[in-house]
């Protein structure tokens, strides 16, 4: 995935200022950042959400712009997005909500809809892999699940699904450690060689369990620092403030 | 061809009374009779409900019955066979099942069955015969104390329905099934009331269906009286299931005595107008009711549920739920009442009440109305009518499922909370599969009816 000068508003006002990066198959990249700062914007500007419009620049994915396809075009091109706040969805089972997920993204790649024997098995398998508490998908989506537990479901979605690229929103966000310790795991165990990883955060601590290839920091909307995963442990040192300074300074220098 | 315009008096009610004239003098059993004389004193004094009664506001009632339609009085000569023409679908429903065909009941054999453990079932008309203590007892002794001159207009009006009695201390382990078939040549409006009666310490379910067979402008008006004793449980639901030519008017009522438990599940799938009043009294302490309720209309179709629970005796709890989804041009209302009396301490009483709109063009009206007059109660009320949730919607899109399928499955899962109040399993089994079709347009009516209309 390309980016390109990308501007993006929401409501008129403009969050996005111009972030150029790229995700090659294999990478696993960080975007950290302060509060504010546009990373979630980021995030659902490349997954389609409807109130981010976007101005200015390009999303490239394999070479195609992404948008102008559906939330749901880009979720079968390999797009999955773990939301920061997993909405609960009560009365739509979780087993129907990921039949109908599967089954659709078979019938994208010209396949028939999976038996219902191979399906329990696929998610028995996953549960196993990602060490997931069984009773979590008979319930309704989400519903009266903990914080850790709506961010377990979300991974353990994204197991199922197997994206090309997976943006990870603030998923360390009220997770104790062993839940975050659990997701981490998840995520690092469905790492393969074709597959990219977006993983955003406020703090570095997620990054000890997930290590990036790449960290870039975000604020006022534009990548103002980009570097290896040593960038995460000095900005966890001296926190965003030498970087704000640094890039407040630059800018004056310019003028 | 020459449409010969039916010359109307002026006031809508008089013109029902005149049209009825012919058959409210018949004598049919001295029971019946008399209340069939105070009901229709009492439907001289009320009238038809209008647009300014508070309770009709939003279906008017007038307008329907202001259009042509035949009185039906005595059943027409059927050139047909029951069951030639109609099989209920739900294949795996082991019921006891009856019918009660253009408001009069289908007689098989002259005498109410008897079942295991005492249990009466059968056309009202016989019980009168056979049972003339029961009924005695019991008819009338609910639906004469609302003022509603709908329901007045039944009582004067309706000569048979269905008759059902369980003894005390029976659990009955089958539904009874009671069907409503309607078909005939002219547009006719039927009558009918029927009359359940509980003892104590028994278990009943019955499964109401409403079916039109032909596609006549059909005006129906079913009332029944419910009466539930002590320390007894009984489920009700009602399916409609019919066309947009179709008035559906029901009225029902339900007495609960001390520690009983009712629930009452009424699904509207189809029909034209369609006004439901529930209305239940709880007499016996430590009563429970539950009142589910769900719609799914689209075309200008109209629902209308109007709901009153009378809390008279403390330590009583009451709890509704009523869902409606609304497509294209359809209205739909919601009136719900709880009466909390003064000496009805220890109340619990909630209703919710959700609609989904989707389309601007739809429309739903609600009103809930609490009247408290103890101090120690609980009581809780909300009402929402919104579009579907945008957030669970993008969720589900951004798993790669189509926006329509995703908006399937959110309606699907709006309706789910009610159908699974639902207890008798096949029956909720084939509800989720008739809604789900219904949902996806390919539900225009149910099978068996389509098989008849297309002979």
């Amino acid at each position: 995935m390309t980016i390109k000068d990308l501007h993006a508003e929401i409501d008129g006002k403009n969050i996005l200022k111009g972030i150029n990066f790229e995700v090659h198959p294999g990478e696993v990249h960080a975007i950290m950042g302060p509060n504010g700062s546009g990373k979630s914007t980021l995030a659902s500007a490349i997954v389609g959400r409807d109130y981010v419009s976007i101005t200015q620049g390009q999303i490239l994915y394999f070479g195609e712009d992404l948008t102008v396809l559906s939330p749901e075009e880009r979720a079968l091109k390999g797009i999955f997005l773990s939301f920061q706040y997993p909405v609960e969805i009560p009365g739509v089972s979780m087993v129907n909500f990921l039949r109908e997920a599967v089954n659709e993204q078979r019938k994208y790649k010209g396949k028939g809809p999976m038996s219902p024997t191979n399906f329990l098995k696929l998610m028995r398998e996953k549960k196993k892999l990602l060490g997931i508490d069984s009773a979590l998908t008979n319930r309704s989506v989400n519903e009266g699940f903990s914080g850790g537990e709506k961010k377990k479901n979300e991974i353990f979605q994204m197991a199922i699904l197997e994206p090309k690229l997976a943006i990870l929103d603030e998923t360390d966000s009220g997770l104790d450690i062993d839940a975050l310790r659990t997701v981490a795991n998840g995520v690092n165990a469905l790492k393969k060689p074709d597959n990219a990883t977006i993983v955003i955060t406020h703090y570095q601590r997620l990054l000890n369990y997930i290590v990036p290839d790449y960290v870039h920091v975000l604020y006022k909307g534009k990548i103002i620092k980009s570097g290896d995963k040593e960038l995460a442990f000095d900005l966890e040192e001296k926190g965003y403030d030498w970087l704000k300074e640094e890039y407040e300074n630059s800018l004056n220098g310019s003028l | 061809m020459i449409v010969v315009e039916e010359k109307l008096p002026k006031h809508p009610d008089t013109r029902i009374l005149e049209r009825f004239d012919d058959g409210t003098g018949e004598n049919i059993h001295p029971v019946l009779d008399r209340v069939r004389a105070t009901a229709l004193k009492d439907f001289k004094r009320l009238g038809i409900p209008a647009g300014k009664n508070e309770r009709y506001r939003y279906t008017d009632v007038g307008k329907i019955l202001d259009r042509p339609f035949v009185p039906l009085l005595h059943p027409h000569r059927r050139t047909f066979k029951v069951e030639e023409i109609f099989r209920c679908d739900i294949p795996t429903l082991d019921t006891l099942a009856f019918t009660v065909l253009n408001g009069f009941f289908f007689e098989e054999q002259e005498t109410l069955v008897e079942l295991p453990g005492g249990v009466l079932v059968g056309g009202l008309r016989q019980a009168l015969k056979q049972v003339p203590q029961l009924a005695e007892a019991y008819l009338d002794k609910l639906s004469n104390t609302v003022n509603d001159g709908l329901v007045a207009l039944n009582r004067a009006m309706a000569t048979d329905g269905f008759f059902m009695y369980v003894p005390d201390g029976m659990v009955m382990d089958k539904p009874v099934q009671l069907v409503n078939l309607l078909k005939d040549d002219e547009d006719i409006m039927t009558q009918h009331r029927s009359l359940v009666i509980l003892g104590k310490n028994a278990q009943a379910a019955l499964l109401i269906c409403d079916h039109a067979l032909s596609e006549q402008k059909f005006i129906s008006h079913g009332l029944m009286e419910v009466f539930v004793g002590e320390n007894s449980a009984m489920e009700i639901t009602k399916l409609q299931n019919e066309h947009n030519s179709m008035t559906d008017l029901s009225s029902l009522f339900i007495r609960q005595e001390r520690n009983s438990r009712v629930r009452t599940n009424t699904i509207s799938l189809h029909g034209g107008l369609i006004r439901n009043n529930l209305h239940v009294s709880l007499q016996g302490e430590g009563a429970e009711n539950q009142a589910y309720g769900l719609f799914l209309i689209d075309r200008q179709q109209h629902v209308d549920n109007s709901v009153f629970i009378d809390h008279a005796a403390p330590h009583c709890f009451s709890n509704q739920l009523y869902k409606g989804v609304l497509d294209d041009e359809a209205t739909g209302a919601f009136d719900g009442k709880i009466l909390v009396r003064p000496y009805a301490q220890k109340t619990e009483a909630f209703q919710v009440n959700k609609n989904i709109l989707l389309t601007d063009h739809a429309k739903m009206k609600t009103k809930p109305q609490l009247e408290i007059y103890a101090d120690d109660v609980k009581c809780t009320h909300g009402a929402t009518v919104g579009q579907l949730d945008e957030e669970a919607l993008f969720y589900l899109r951004s798993r790669g499922i189509h926006e329509y399928e995703a908006r399937m499955l959110l309606m699907y899962a709006f309706a789910h909370e009610v159908i699974r109040e639902i207890k008798i399993d096949p029956l909720q089994d084939r509800i989720h599969e008739l809604v789900d079709k219904r949902l996806r347009g390919e539900l225009p009516r149910c099978h068996t009816c389509l098989v008849d209309y297309n002979k």
